[in-house]
């Protein structure tokens, strides 16, 4: 889908990139990593002639971009950066049919698309197409930005630190977002981070580079099990938190930072709080902080405008699957694992709620299996 | 090429200077006045800098022509009307000054025990210094315009040389009054901002200082 | 004095009238030239900013150099009459026009510049689409900020026969009729007092909505 083939870039007698040769496949989910400087950006922003490179060929789709009409190639390719880019003058409806109209779509269909891709990731029309960017939450816009890439269906979607602005929970949020529908709509993805989880977790492939080469084009497991030289294993080190699978604690593992309501709360103000934080669901506590369950968004959403309601309280929280923060990370692993959670809520001996596990913090401790040996290197 | 002798070129030329300065010094001081009690009423603040606006919107022959009314043909007028068009950058930039000036140091002047007049005096007017400097730049370069048109109503400055020129016709006397005006203006800008810059560089007060 | 003012008014009407038109039209005549010599100008030189601000710093030198003065060094060009009052002021006008139409769209920030190339939009898209839209509060402001000048401005167009009111001022001035000075004075200050608060009221409208609240946090 994307060849480089020997590229160099230099800006003045700065070089950038030198010879790189690159394959990323049709429907391969592509992570560009490495230290700032590296070039992964600068390759990035090759593919869609954003800049010109020195030398060498790039192909998409088994065509010369260089004999392709900048503008008309850049319309067939996706792109969302990390400043998310929203333009503050027009709608959110207006953003996102911004391709579409450039290329001339009748008005019928770009309503119709808009609309489509909103409901894609759970946003109503109804309440989002007026609105402007300056009124949504950091998450809620980037997730616009997103749908505003998709809405040509391009079959290639550039990302340059999409995700790096954002809170770690929304972070998250997202990241399981653009797997899905990278997987649900076989798009090709060229995505580019310095966060070795978010690499781990997201690529079908990670290119780790360094002073402008290439240094390991691999699939995560083999990167991590098969570190390529000493630079690789110590990016990957850097990043990993020193966590042993099997003698570690929960407490020693989960995150901590978490929202949680009281019973008390105001209705509103929780619904506030929530888009405000992006999160998806309510952990509810009574005033003590011991947990009482989880209102999902959606159970939200059914009552809201359905009845008066006051406060959380007079809601029914749905009952969760816990785990006590001194169990063995394992234990919590298993149980995401084989119960398909998304997380699991971490408590203490009275019940009270002190944080959350997720798949993220499997992906860590799995850097820490592979090294977790190593905890001789401190 | 000079139609005046060298002694009427001097003295119009420190009356110029005199008028200017006369008007944006009285302006200064009240301004300071204002933009300080400004911050004290934020309330007020806003109807009051849009107030001291609408001076600035009056075109500046009117301005003159109003005031010799009441104060007749001469260098009051002048100095009124310099006053007055003054008046909005040094109260706005005195005002913007002081509420710019960093919490954290209003907190050790007051930690440190000073009392509102001290962190008046020893934090919040060092801090706006240079932006206030920046509305003298701007008041003293108008001011300049305004004394030159000030002829019109019976004022002295070079004014009178462009004017000469104009009626006459005669390109000369018009640059006798002309290119002393335009050094002014020119060396005004150069050395005040020059003043900014340094007074922004070093004069602040530091909460490491 | 305000039934001498009357009468004074009432003999001269047909002067003020004139007077008040003729302003009103060189004042406009000079804004439209002074805009659209000045927003095409701001954008080029946002495409080549280091010429932009040599360009900005000469002006802003050759914008002290007083009106009257201004006046008198295009007079041996341009002759006694309405036409050197119009060079002028249209000389004086584009300054401010032209530095908030650079400033604006160079402050556009680069994200949106960078997204609106990376989807595909041509120079002049980004331009009509991102640019313009988000600076146009900003140039407005400069027009306004020019308008105000001008109308002051036209007022000392007199002494070259620029007619206007100035010409009603002057007359009083030499006359020391004070009723004939407020004549001029009062609806020239008017004029301009209504001018900036008009413009300023477009400069709001113009202000995209996404960008009402973005702004006022």
């Amino acid at each position: 889908m994307v060849v480089f083939e020997n590229i160099s870039k230099s800006f003045g007698n700065n070089v950038v990139i030198q010879n790189l040769s690159l394959n990323i496949k049709r429907g391969q989910f592509a992570v560009l990593i490495g230290p700032s400087g590296c070039g992964k950006t600068t390759s990035l922003r090759m593919i869609n002639r954003l800049i010109e490179p020195t030398m060498g060929t790039i192909l998409v789709d088994d065509q010369d971009i260089s004999k392709v009409n900048p503008v008309d190639l850049r319309r067939q390719i996706g792109y969302v950066i990390q400043q998310i880019g929203l333009f503050p003058n027009m709608t959110i409806e207006q953003n996102i049919e911004v391709v579409p109209k450039l290329l001339g779509w009748p008005k019928e269909k770009r309503r119709e698309r808009v609309r489509e891709l909103l409901e894609m990731v759970g946003m109503n029309p109804l309440q989002y197409c007026n609105r402007y960017p300056s009124e949504l939450s950091g998450g809620q816009q980037q997730r616009v930005g997103v749908l505003r890439a998709l809405a040509v269906s391009p079959p290639l979607l550039l990302m340059d630190e999409p995700f790096g602005a954002l809170d770690p929970i929304t972070r998250e949020t997202l990241q399981d977002e653009i797997k899905k529908l990278q997987t649900d709509l076989g798009i090709t993805i060229v995505f580019v981070t310095h966060d070795i989880d978010e690499a781990v977790k997201l690529a079908d492939v990670i290119i780790l580079m360094k002073d402008g080469k290439i240094v390991q084009a691999a699939p995560p497991e083999e990167l991590l099990s098969n570190p390529a030289g000493d630079f690789v294993r110590e990016f990957i080190g850097k990043k990993r938190l020193h966590v042993n699978y099997d003698v570690d604690l929960v407490r020693e593992i989960m995150n901590s930072k978490i929202f949680t309501v009281t019973k008390s709360k105001g209705f509103a103000e929780s619904i506030a709080l929530m888009r405000q934080r992006n999160v998806d669901s309510l952990i509810v506590t009574d005033d003590d902080g011991r947990l009482e369950g989880v209102i999902p968004v959606e159970a939200l959403r059914d009552v809201a405008g359905k009845k008066m309601i006051n406060t959380i309280g007079e809601l029914e929280p749905a009952k969760v699957p816990t785990i006590n923060l001194n169990a063995q990370a394992r234990e919590a692993f298993d149980t995401i694992l084989s119960e398909k959670l998304p997380y699991l809520i971490v408590v203490d001996s009275k019940n009270r709620v002190r944080g959350l596990v997720t798949k993220t913090s499997l992906v860590k401790a799995l850097a820490g299996v592979v090294w977790g040996e190593n905890a001789d290197d401190e | 090429m000079l139609i005046a002798d060298w002694s009427e070129i001097i003295e119009r030329i420190l009356v110029h200077f005199q008028i200017s300065v006369t008007g944006v010094a009285l302006a200064t001081i009240v301004g300071m006045v204002i933009g300080i009690a400004l911050t004290r009423f934020p309330k007020i603040a806003t109807p009051a800098l849009s107030i001291i606006e609408v001076f600035q919107t009056i075109p500046s022959l009117a301005m003159l022509s109003i005031l010799l009314i009441f104060l007749g043909l001469g260098n009051n007028t002048a100095i009124m009307a310099i006053f007055f068009y003054s008046l909005l950058p040094i109260v706005r930039n005195t005002h913007a000054g002081i509420l710019s000036v960093d919490p954290a140091l209003l907190d050790a002047g007051r930690g440190m025990g000073m009392n509102s007049l001290q962190v008046l005096f020893k934090v919040e007017i060092p801090n706006a210094i240079p932006v206030i400097v920046s509305g003298l730049r701007i008041s003293l370069i108008t001011a300049y315009g305004i004394v030159t048109i000030s002829v019109l109503v019976g004022g002295g400055g070079l004014g009178r040389f462009v004017y000469r020129g104009i009626q006459m016709q005669n390109m000369g006397v018009m640059l006798t009054g002309a290119i002393p005006i335009a050094a002014m203006a020119f060396l005004t800008d150069l050395l005040l901002n020059a003043l900014e810059k340094r007074l922004t560089k070093h004069s602040r007060p530091r909460l490491t200082a | 004095m305000m039934s001498e003012f009357l009468s004074v008014l009432e003999s001269n009407w047909g002067r003020l009238v004139t007077a008040f038109s003729i302003h009103v039209q060189v004042a406009l005549i000079a804004v439209l030239l002074g805009s659209l010599i000045a927003i095409p100008l701001g954008i080029i030189l946002t495409r080549c900013p280091r010429m932009g601000k040599k360009v900005i710093a000469v002006l802003s030198v050759l914008q002290t150099v007083p009106s009257m003065v201004m006046f008198g060094l295009l007079l041996p060009f341009t002759g006694i009459g309405r036409p050197t009052a119009i060079v002028v002021l249209t000389l004086y006008s584009i300054l401010p026009i032209l530095r908030n139409t650079y400033t604006g769209i160079s402050d556009v920030a680069d994200s949106y510049v960078d997204a609106a190339r990376g989807m595909g939009m041509s120079g002049r898209q980004v331009l009509c689409r991102v640019e313009l839209p988000i600076a146009l509060p900003v140039i407005v402001t400069g027009i306004r900020i020019s308008s105000v000048y001008i109308i002051s401005w036209a007022t000392v167009a007199t002494i070259v026969g620029g007619g206007g009111l100035g010409d009603i001022i002057f007359i009083g001035v030499a006359r020391n009729n004070h009723a004939m000075i407020l004549m001029g004075a009062i609806p020239a200050s008017l004029l301009a007092i209504t001018t900036s608060f008009i413009i300023g009221r477009i400069a709001k409208a113009v202000t995209p909505r996404g960008l009402r609240r973005e702004r006022a946090r």
